[in-house]
């Protein structure tokens, strides 16, 4: 469906419309105020407010708050749970790297050759939304346990030891994260493969380069904002994942979130879990942050 | 662009063909194999929950077994013999329609503002967008129940909106704004030549043609609201969503009707959301 190119769409000044001056400088805000009204009052001030809440001493009989600036949360926090956030980092950074890897093909070959049926893959990659995360979760632990249909078999048939399993172990953790977070590793390098222009694709072939040369350094450095943006929106989240962990894995593979979740619903700590959540926090925000200086010429939410 | 321009100058010379290297036999089946299995792989669990839901119980519990112990539709005749279950179930899907109606219709106000205007302050809004998808759903469900714990605000139904709500928005606003790409601005402005006064041809003109993109983002939310565990746990209170009944009988043993309604469901978004292409289709 190719549209005729106007002249606002090809970057050139529009000419200034009839009847559109009145009001035309505030029609975005009105459009913007209530989403953005919900946005700011339910995410941003309780974020702030989070962050704030690290910094506050708490009595932890009452729970009452004073705003103290004890940074000491912070190293004390640091020091405690050291294990489990070194835990998280390995376990999430391993399935964004395994889910870069699986999806990258994929979101090529849709992009690419998905013709007139690009929105029938891209729903397929939505399916999984449409069964709760819980169950998920719960049918992979089915699928890995111990005597289940995929184990059991390996074992009848001598090619695994009896003994051998896989649930409680950080494989089980690493191969769910890498299941629940592929959509959203998949559909940002769709986004950027997509948007690559095809002309300069065909104009590296007519300069002789071989499709593996065209690929290394015409597609792959074009992608690589693309890249960057599927590897946070997987990484952070998977960062901060415990469901997986509690699911599928075992009480030596406890993840930052399960700590963080204690701390909050069990403890009460609010102060503690503040102070873990700001760090979680804080790693999504020096992502973007990297982002926008090191790539900045696109923006990053253009791949959501 | 420099290629670019060297790519159309050889092409008004009229080079026959393209210099492309030819591909080998049977390559070219690789990455379509390759694709089409990682698309099987998502479907995996979701084809073992339906297995499941029909499997036999040897217990006297009524509690999925790993094992297989023979076909059985009993689980869907006694769908509704679990306390608690089903109040849990009606409650997610009231919780995932109200919530994707308010998200849809904030979200696609903004993705129009986003795709029409340029405005100051886009840029910032769109990184709060950005960060409210990326941030881990622990930090916003924490820092939520901060917030309610301050304003000393009782959690149940109400709250659980505000969350899903919350967290639904900004997923709307992306997949309407793809869809609103190519939307081309001189049918509103005829419209508006002929007559239509604003109200009219955002009816007749505007909506139509944003309808399947806005479909899309109801759908997108009404998924997101109804998987949604981590944000769900810390404001939920007295209210027991699907999701979190379902988490907390993991640790006692798992009744088969669980599955059953993970069936229901995921049958149920699958309807829609092929209809949805469905719709899309007959637009182009």
């Amino acid at each position: 469906m190719e549209q005729p190119v106007r002249a606002d769409h090809a970057g050139i000044a529009p000419p200034p419309r009839r009847g559109s001056k009145r009001g035309k400088g505030a029609a975005p805000y009105f459009l913007i105020l209530p989403g953005g009204v919900w946005l700011i009052v339910l995410f941003l001030i309780p974020l702030l407010t989070m962050l704030s809440l690290s910094l506050q001493t708490c009595n932890p009989g009452t729970g009452a708050c004073v705003m103290t600036w004890h940074w000491g949360e912070f190293p004390e926090q640091l020091k405690l749970y050291h294990t489990q956030l070194l835990t998280s980092l390995y376990f999430a950074g391993a399935a964004t790297l395994i889910d870069l890897a699986v999806s990258y093909p994929l979101a090529y070959w849709i992009a690419f050759y998905g013709g007139n049926r690009k929105n029938f893959f891209l729903l397929m990659l939505l399916v999984p939304f449409f069964v709760s995360f819980v169950i998920r979760t719960i049918s992979w632990s089915f699928i890995l346990s111990d005597q289940g249909f995929v184990l059991g078999t390996l074992k009848n048939l001598h090619l695994l030891p009896q003994n051998f399993h896989i649930l409680a172990t950080g494989w089980a953790v690493v191969a769910g994260l890498c299941y629940n977070y592929l959509p959203f590793t998949a559909l940002p390098l769709y986004v950027a493969i997509e948007r690559i222009d095809r002309k300069v694709i065909e104009a590296a072939h007519d300069l002789y380069a071989t499709r593996r040369e065209s690929f290394l350094r015409v597609i792959l450095p074009l992608t690589i904002p693309g890249i960057f943006a599927a590897f946070l929106l997987t990484f952070v989240p998977a960062f901060g994942d415990y469901v997986n962990q509690q699911v599928l894995g075992g009480t030596n593979q406890t993840m930052i979130g399960t700590v963080i979740q204690n701390q909050f619903l069990v403890y009460l700590d609010y102060a503690g879990g503040s102070a873990l959540s700001a760090v979680l926090l804080a790693i999504a925000l020096i992502g973007i942050f990297a982002y926008s200086r090191v790539l900045g010429s696109r923006t990053i939410e253009e791949y959501l | 662009m420099s290629a670019t321009a060297v790519s159309t100058e050889r092409g008004a010379e009229a080079v026959p063909a393209r210099v492309r290297p030819p591909r080998r036999k049977w390559t070219r089946f690789v990455l379509p194999v390759y694709s089409w299995l990682v698309l099987v792989y998502l479907v995996i669990p979701i084809v073992v929950m339906i297995i499941y839901s029909f499997n036999k119980v040897t217990t006297p519990l009524p509690q999925v077994s790993f094992a297989w112990n023979g076909f059985t539709t009993q689980w869907y005749r006694e769908w509704n013999q679990i306390p608690g279950l089903t109040p849990a179930f009606w409650l997610s899907i009231r919780l995932a329609l109200i919530s994707a109606l308010i998200a849809t219709i904030l979200g696609t106000l903004i993705a129009l503002a986003l795709v029409r205007h340029r405005f100051r302050g886009r840029v910032a809004f769109e990184q709060l967008m950005f960060l409210n998808i990326a941030a881990p759903e622990i930090v916003l469900g924490a820092s939520l129940l901060g917030l309610f714990v301050t304003l000393n605000l009782a959690r149940g139904f109400f709250t659980l909106l505000l969350a899903h709500v919350m967290f639904c928005i900004a997923y709307v606003a992306v997949t309407v704004r793809a869809r609103l790409a190519g939307f081309d601005r001189s049918l509103e402005e005829a419209a508006q030549d002929l007559g239509a006064n604003p109200m009219v041809t955002f009816q007749k003109v505007t909506l139509p043609l944003i309808f399947p993109g806005v479909l899309a983002g109801a759908l997108m939310a009404f998924a997101l609201s109804i998987d949604d565990f981590v944000t769900s746990n810390f404001v939920s209170g007295s209210a027991t969503p699907f999701p979190i009944w379902v988490y907390g009988a993991v640790r006692i043993g798992i009744p088969p009707q669980v599955f059953v309604f993970g069936t229901f469901i995921f049958m149920a978004g699958l309807i829609l959301a092929f209809s949805s292409i469905v719709v899309q289709r007959r637009k182009h």
